[in-house]
């Protein structure tokens, strides 16, 4: 998994020493990060850590105020979502991602409607679209019954798929996942974690932001642990055990407090 | 696909048609217009009769030439409060165009157009660029172009209405587009039917089967998802606001080549009607979910009620409050409606 890693230009994605502020408030200072092709890159940290800055940044949403930000190797500053998408920069929102009243197929291609015919004749390629998302959701696993349905009735686990699936389905090279478990039980959360490692094996470079260490150290490849807007470590996987990566989130004093508790949660059970 | 899709889609067909139909936006302003037309056929003897069908067709089409563009707004997210007054202002400018500049009417009619659309695209950008309620920026809208309306035409024609432009160069044939009948099978017909059914056909071809209806249900379904991905949500509102005014050019046109003059304080009121006819045709007040073929039952359910009454010889006070029961009923069907939608999980 790390044999790309080895060659440092082969990153789909870098950040380097990028820092964001609002007004004087500093919203981010000197993250650095990469993400590969065929890798999953963990961003980990609490509330207010800057993860949502910095996912906006990534997505074009806003703009980097010092720093480098390359894509593929080319230092790049995006003027807009759609601008990110044109790079091939997916974005999955934790709530934006659907509009919950209209069908499967509709959602799928929202925003990229593949049309037919010419001057007033030119439609909808319903056909299309609807072939089309039932088997990219097949290919994914996803058995729907009926693509016409509200997007708003499948359970929450499975819009996730449905917006990974539209991302990979158009050509999507860095995907970027924003807490896509955090609202989820922990059976759905695999299945999840399941379509986003389905979504590193298509070859696809992925960010997935959380603040659960041990969703993150399932798919992992590799993890940026943020605190208060700044860097607070940057591990590969194979330097860093769970244990070590959940210490470091909790960080310094309030680990002993956490540990403790944690230990007499296990033997309680036990 | 797998062998799998197949038998998927045949675990569908014992119920997928009901599901398919009680999903349906329409459903319930056809099952009322169904009642309404039957209730009337019994208590109002003249009601079936061909004459009687042509004058509820047009009294629905009135109202139903400016249901399709709200409807189209309303599942867009937005109102448009100012659609009433608009209709008048058009048919103001048209008339006193021509009137003032002695110009062949139709040279006021275009004029018309284009200050029509200017005031849709006035309240588009307004709504989009300073992000207020609908309800404000289009209440603003309509208590400016009331004002206008009045105010205009007292300054140049002295009295309240316009002067006459019958008598003008080009009134004949504009009459012919916007106002004139047709007899069809020995019954005759507004041509206002015509310009109803062909924009309530146009607007479900563009809802279902272009991008820009796509965009239409994404920006009053979800305005920051279609954003996220990439629909230009602006531009749609911008556009609607603009169908509707193109809708109340029609309107206000027929409205002047049909009475000749124009009164200056018409139209106040009928926005809600509008709307009304919108709502019972299955459209959501919070956007993302209707159909222009609903809003046409909700307006021949207008017609009918407001018809039926004078044939029944009642008294048309009663109308109103028919009306506002209808739109309760209505009102309660589609949340209903939207509750099953929307139930996740």
């Amino acid at each position: 998994m790390n044999d790309d890693a080895a060659n440092d230009d082969a990153a789909l994605v870098r950040l380097t020493d990028v820092s964001k502020f609002y007004g004087n408030i500093r919203a981010l200072e000197g993250v650095s990060l990469e993400v590969h092709a065929g890798e999953i890159t963990c961003v980990l940290g609490d509330n207010g850590a800057g993860k949502s800055t910095l996912i906006k940044i990534i997505a074009g949403l806003h703009q980097h105020d010092a720093g480098t930000f390359a894509i593929d190797g080319e230092e790049t500053r995006l003027a807009s979502p759609r601008e990110a998408l044109d790079r091939g920069i997916a974005t999955v929102y934790q709530d934006l991602a659907v509009v919950p009243l209209m069908p499967v197929w509709r959602n799928f291609f929202l925003g990229s409607e593949p049309t037919t015919g010419a001057g007033p004749f030119k439609r909808l390629d319903v056909r299309k679209m609807r072939e089309t998302t039932r088997a990219e959701l097949l290919r994914m696993g996803i058995d729907l019954r009926d693509v016409d349905q509200p997007i708003g009735t499948l359970s929450g686990g499975e819009r996730q798929c449905v917006a990974i699936a539209r991302a990979v389905y158009f050509g999507a090279k860095v995907l970027v996942l924003d807490e896509p478990t955090a609202a989820l039980g922990v059976k759905q959360s695999g299945v999840v974690l399941k379509y986003v490692a389905a979504a590193r094996d298509a070859g696809l470079g992925v960010v997935l932001i959380t603040h659960n260490p041990h969703h993150a150290y399932l798919v992992g490849d590799r993890f940026v642990l943020l605190k208060r807007g700044a860097m607070a470590g940057s591990h590969a996987k194979s330097e860093i055990a769970l244990d070590e990566l959940t210490r470091q989130m909790a960080g310094g004093s309030e680990l002993d407090q956490l540990s403790h508790e944690l230990e007499r949660a296990t033997s309680g059970e036990g | 696909m797998t062998a799998t899709a197949p038998e998927a889609d045949e675990r569908l067909v014992g119920q997928g048609h009901v599901r398919r139909l009680l999903g349906r936006p329409e459903l319930g302003a056809v099952v009322g217009a169904a009642a309404v037309f039957v209730f009337f056929s019994v208590v109002a003897e003249p009601f079936l009769q061909a004459s009687s069908l042509s004058t509820v067709l047009y009294a629905s089409s009135t109202i139903g030439i400016m249901a399709v563009p709200v409807a189209l707004l309303m599942i867009g997210g937005e109102f448009d409060l100012s659609a009433g007054v608009m209709v008048t202002t058009s048919a103001l400018v048209s008339s006193m165009f021509s009137y003032q500049m002695t110009a062949n009417v139709w040279v006021g009619v275009g004029v018309s157009l284009l200050v029509t659309l200017a005031v849709g695209f006035f309240n588009g950008f307004m709504l989009t660029r300073t992000k207020l309620p609908s309800f404000i920026i289009t209440l603003g809208t309509f208590l400016m172009l009331t004002g206008l309306n009045l105010g205009f035409t007292k300054l140049i024609s002295g009295t309240v209405s316009t002067k006459t432009i019958g008598d003008m160069e080009g009134f004949d044939s504009a009459r012919t587009l916007f106002a004139s009948h047709l007899t069809i099978g020995g019954v005759d017909l507004q041509v206002t039917i015509l310009w109803w059914l062909g924009l309530v056909a146009l607007a479900t071809w563009i809802l279902l089967r272009t991008r820009a209806g796509n965009w239409i249900f994404a920006v009053g379904g979800g305005a920051d998802a279609a954003r996220a991905v990439g629909v230009p949500v602006n531009k749609t509102k911008i556009g609607l606001y603009m169908a509707v005014a193109f809708c109340a050019w029609i309107s206000g046109q027929h409205l002047l080549m049909s009475y000749d003059v124009v009164q200056s304080g018409e139209g106040v009121g009928n926005e809600f009607l509008y709307i009304i006819a919108a709502v019972i045709g299955g459209c959501l007040m919070t956007g993302g979910y209707g159909s222009a073929i609903g809003s046409a039952v909700g307006a021949f359910i207008f017609g009918m009620t407001s018809k039926g009454i004078v044939y029944a010889q009642w008294n048309p006070d009663w109308f109103k409050f028919f009306l506002g029961a209808m739109l309760l009923l209505a009102t309660l069907l589609n949340a209903w409606v939207r509750k099953r939608a929307e139930a996740s999980k």
